[in-house]
Parts: structure tokens; sequence; C-alpha cells
């Protein structure tokens, strides 16, 4: 499902060349629920942002779902994202602007869909996360669970097949955090989405597929 | 899509109060201020009552006597005299008219004082102008003929002296210690309507002053009518070959003996820009029409730079929006529209707040007191046209941040 084959990833200033991700190799089958984990500034944020397209690597190339996307246009790219793939960030980043249903149809407004239509797969999207009774409150109404709930059925409302989900736990509770896990877990063994996760928490990490470690930029398992 | 931009726009609008404020007011308070602005001075310039046929006129109204040896000048208005000499001579024209400048006395109506304007005239000042004559009618070259004392009131005059909407024609007045008959009243006109606004016209023949008196220098202008707008040119050629072959006035005095005379047959407007800043034969309008449009360019810039940082500070502060909306779909030109049209919006509401504000002023301005009889107009024109330099500012301020951003990797605009 997504291939990345010799990933080079280097940050360079007048003075500084640092090299974030090394010649990294990956291989994440469709349906699998993966976790990447490592030390702060290892590279993990900077590997999932380069699966999701969000960056470019320096050297290397990203194959998902068989298709080959370096070369493509900005156009190619934001297609590619809304019919592919679905982030969950650390940060929830909700547009504080919007209410919570049309933050939910956000990935939806990119694609042909008809306003009602729109509005029917929101509310089915936050009723799987247990938000149905929030869908006119803002996101400043919210508590750091509740966003990450919303955040989540913004993720899925496109039902992509790729879930990429940046410390989704990280700025949340035990609790909070499990009942995240619980759903994500749900989603991928009943709408065998495919998930890849940075974490810092091995708790988390042993309760998916298959946990790959970073260390300075390269894998080491 | 649309729909969708116009929701967020309005939703954004509404939640960033502070933001949506300042905005909207540089744009209406600027435009509402132009709006005014430009209005007064289309007052002032344009063709209005009493002066309908301003646009086709020609004045004659100052006369510059300068001596180059010494370095001093000397100019006011020309002398009747003047007038019967050098322009009522004039082939060219349909009609010539003579008015003096307004001078102001006290007269005294059923035991109140008021203070008003008067101004001698020939009858065909009747003719170039488009007084509406609420009753009665005006005086003819055979009343100055036959030396009547008569006079034309305005409104204002009449309601004053014989009460309102009463009948004053044939009454008389003592005005100044001399009975006048009232011939006619006029609708009054506002005092912006510098040659011809007054409270009371009196024909020519009643006046004290010598108007045999032949110096070149008086108290009169002359307005004068073409049969057609295009006679204007030929009419100004032919003044201008009078006028070259007049002789300045010998004054024997040893500090100011003027050889060289300059006097003009003008339209409206160069009339004025050549008592602000003629200068010789040059009549000053390319220079106060610069200094216009250098008034006009700088007010609009404010708004503009206000848009322009305005804009800058909000799609920066906005940028976390950029990134998760490029994350899930969007791409730069959508975002790029939707900033576009975020602007063009803002525009619109703050050009209808302007339309609402200017068009309350002026009418205030209208009914109030503050000048009477002054009929100011809404002018769409300058409008549309600053509705359309707010756009293209707004567009060109909202755009350029915007495509910044949209072109920043996801990643980049999501850490702002």
């Amino acid at each position: 499902m997504i291939q990345l084959k010799n990933i080079e990833k280097v940050y360079r200033t007048a003075t500084i060349e640092t090299v974030a991700l090394n010649k990294v190799n990956l291989d994440i089958e469709k349906g699998e629920f993966v976790s990447i984990m490592g030390p702060s500034g290892c590279g993990k944020s900077t590997l999932l942002n380069i699966i999701g397209l969000l960056d470019e690597p320096s050297k290397g190339q990203v194959e998902i779902d068989g298709k080959q996307t370096n070369g493509l246009s900005d156009a190619q790219l934001a297609s590619f994202r809304n019919q592919t793939l679905g982030f969950i960030f650390q940060s929830f980043h909700l547009i504080n602007d919007l209410p919570v249903l049309d933050n939910v149809e956000l990935p939806l407004l990119y694609r042909n869909v008809s306003s009602a239509e729109r509005r029917r797969l929101a509310s089915e999207a936050l009723e799987k996360v247990g938000l149905s009774n929030r869908m006119k409150h803002y996101p400043n109404q919210l508590s750091g669970g509740q966003k990450q709930r919303v955040a989540i059925a913004r993720a899925i409302v496109g039902q992509p097949e790729i879930i990429l989900a940046d410390e989704p736990t990280g700025n949340l509770d035990s609790n909070m955090g499990n009942e995240i896990m619980d759903i994500l877990l749900t989603l991928n063994q009943r709408d065998k989405a495919t998930i890849v996760m940075v974490t810092h928490d091995e708790n988390m990490a042993k309760r998916t597929h298959r946990l790959i470690r970073l260390f300075d930029g390269s894998q080491v398992s | 899509m649309l729909f969708n931009y116009l929701k967020i726009t309005l939703t954004v609008l509404k939640r960033r109060k502070f933001f949506t404020f300042i905005s909207l007011f540089g744009i209406s308070f600027t435009l509402t201020i132009l709006v005014v602005t430009t209005a007064f001075f289309d007052h002032l310039v344009a063709a209005g009552y009493p002066e309908a046929n301003r646009d086709n006129s020609l004045y004659v109204w100052n006369i510059k006597e300068k001596d180059t040896k010494n370095g001093g000048s000397s100019s006011g208005p020309v002398s009747f005299s003047f007038i019967n000499t050098y322009i009522r001579t004039l082939k060219t024209p349909a009609k010539i008219a003579a008015v003096s400048m307004f001078n102001n006395l006290n007269i005294y109506l059923n035991n109140h004082k008021i203070k008003v304007m008067y101004r001698y005239t020939d009858a065909n000042f009747w003719d170039v102008t488009s007084f509406e004559f609420l009753e009665g009618k005006s005086y003819t070259a055979q009343n100055i003929a036959n030396n009547d004392y008569v006079v034309v009131i305005n409104d204002h005059v009449r309601d004053q002296y014989v009460g309102k909407g009463q009948s004053a024609v044939g009454k008389m007045i003592e005005i100044d210690n001399v009975n006048y008959r009232i011939i006619g009243v006029v609708k009054g006109c506002p005092v912006t309507r510098l040659h011809t606004t007054s409270d009371l016209y009196f024909p020519y023949n009643t006046s004290k002053a010598d108007l045999k008196k032949t110096s070149l220098r008086g108290d009169y202008m002359a307005l004068i009518l073409p049969n057609n707008p295009e006679d204007k040119l030929k009419i100004q050629e032919e003044f201008r070959a009078v006028a070259a072959k007049i002789k300045p006035t010998k004054t024997g005095d040893k500090w100011f003996n003027p050889d060289k005379l300059y006097v003009f047959a003008d339209t409206y407007f160069v009339s004025f820009t050549r008592e602000l800043k003629g200068s010789g034969d040059s009549d000053g309008s390319a220079f106060i029409i610069s200094i216009l449009i250098g008034i006009i360019f700088l007010f609009m810039s404010l708004p503009a730079i206000n848009l322009v940082n305005i804009n800058m500070s909000r799609i920066m502060e906005r940028a976390s929006e950029i990134g998760v909306r490029k994350a899930f779909g969007a791409s730069s030109k959508r975002l790029v529209m939707q900033f576009v049209i975020e602007n063009i919006i803002l525009t619109f509401i703050g050009g209808f707040i302007a339309l609402i504000l200017s068009s309350l002023v002026i009418f205030y301005i209208n009914q109030s007191d503050l000048i009477p009889y002054i009929d100011l107009s809404f002018n769409w024109k300058v409008f549309s046209i600053a509705i359309l330099i707010s756009l293209l500012f707004g567009l060109l301020s909202g755009v350029y941040p915007a495509w910044r951003m949209s072109k920043l990797q996801v990643v980049d605009a999501l850490k702002y």
C-alpha cells in the first residue's frame, strides 16, 4: 500500500546541514496498523509528513497504492491527498472559525459532493466517534479528547484508505488517549483502514500490528 | 463551492470582529469621505441651478496687469465699460451678459434687519442663466432704457418681506433709502454658485457707480454664451486677438507701471485655476488637476495600505488553516480563490455601508441650513470608480499573501 524507497530528508541553512531522514525504506501493507517510535527529533513526524505528501523528500521515492507521487503537480497532489489520505494531528488543527460539523465536512468540500450529502456523511462520521451531540459547537468549546475525536471524524469522513496519525494521543490524558486508540483500532479492524501512527507511548504502540523504530533519522527496526 | 466560500467568509468576518470592523471602517469611511467631497466638488464645478449653461459658457472675470520691469502685478474684475468695449463687440457669441460681483447690505423689512447680498446685472443675465421665476418676470432692456427702479428678489427675501408663499410682485421695497418695485421673485441658489448667487438683483442703471468710466478694472464679469459648444474655441480665439490689442493702464507711477496685460475668456473651472495658479498665459489647470488627482490618490492609498496590512496579518494568522485545507485536498488555486472571494465580499460590504453613509451625509447637508439652497447629489461615477479601486487593492493585497501562503509546503504552513 505504501512504499518508501531510499528516502532522505536534509534541512539546509546557510551554515548547517541537518539530516532528518537517512535512506529509509519502508513497505506497509494494505490494512496494516503500523506505529513509528523513536526519541524526539529522530525524524518520526518528518517521515509521516513525507508519507502523507505534506512534505517532499530530498531524495527517494514515495509510492502509494501503486502510484508514484514524485513530480505530481500541486493540483494532483491535492486531489490525491483528498481521495486517499486522512490526517490526525497531535494539536488537532481544527479550524476554530468553523463549527464542528463544518470542520468534519472539510475534505468533502474539495470533492463533487452535494451539500446535503456532505452533511449526512459528516454527521455519520461524528456518530462513529460519539460526538453527534456536538455538531454545532465550535472547537474552542470542546475538551482535548473531543477535539481529537472531531479530528478523527474529519480524517475518516471521506473514507480514505490510509489514515496518518501524528501523536494523536500526545496531548491527552491516558483515559482519553485509550479512547482515541480504541477508535483507531476499530477503524483499522472494522473499516480495514491502513493506519500509520507516530507515538511516544510504548503501550499504544504495542496495540498496533507492527512497530518501526527510528534513531537519528535511520530506521533501526 | 461559491456558496461555501460565501459561508466561510461570513463566518470569518463574524468571528473576527475586530479585523472586520477595522477593514470595513477603512473602506467605508474613505469611500464616504471621497463621495461626499466629490459631491461638493461636482456641485462647485459642474452645471447646476441656476447655471444650467455653465458647461457651454465662457467667463471673463479677472484682468491682470503686470509690470515686468519692477516685478509688480495687479488684478481684479473687469469694468462695465470693458465689457461694453471689448466683449460685447465680439462677433461669435450668441449672448453676452454683464453681472457685478456680489456685495452685502442691511435692509429693514417689517422692522427686522436682515443682511442680504445684491448684484447689478444687465437684461441678458436672465437669458444666459436658468433662474426659476416663482412669480413675476425679469427686467428687460426696455426697463433699463426707461431707467426703471425695479428689483428681482429671491424667495428668502420675499418670505421675510410679505410672508411665506405670499405674492410680492408689484409691491414697493425700500432699499438703502431708495424705493424699488419688485418685478420678479426667483427661487434662491446656494452661495457656492459664485457668479449668480444673490438675494437682490438690480438692473445696472440703478447703480450709483460711474459705469461709463473707461478704466479696465471694475466690479463686473462677463458671462458669454456661444451658439453651440463648438464655438467656445472660436470665441476664445477671437477674444484673445482683441485682448492682445488692449493697452495696459498707464499709471505714471514710478513703482508700478504695467506693461503687460492678461485677460482671457475661460471655462468656469479654468477661470478658477487661472486665479489660483495661473501665471502669464498658463491657466494653471494642469497643476490644479494634478494636485486634485494626487490628493485623491493619497487619500485612496490610505485604505489600500490599511487593507494590505490587515490582509497580511489576517492571512498569516490563518496559515494553519491554509495548511489544514491543503492537507485535506485544497489546491493552491482554490485557496487563492477563497481569499479573493473573501476580499471581494469585504469590499462590497464596505461599499454598501459607504453608499448608505454618504447618502445620509448628502441628505443631511441638503436638508440642513448649513448652506442654504445647496443641492449636492450622489456621484455614482466616482463611487463606482472608488469601489473598483478598493476592489483592486483588496484583490492585490489579498491575492499576493494568499498565493505565497498557498505555495508553502503544507507542513510549513501547519507550523505557524
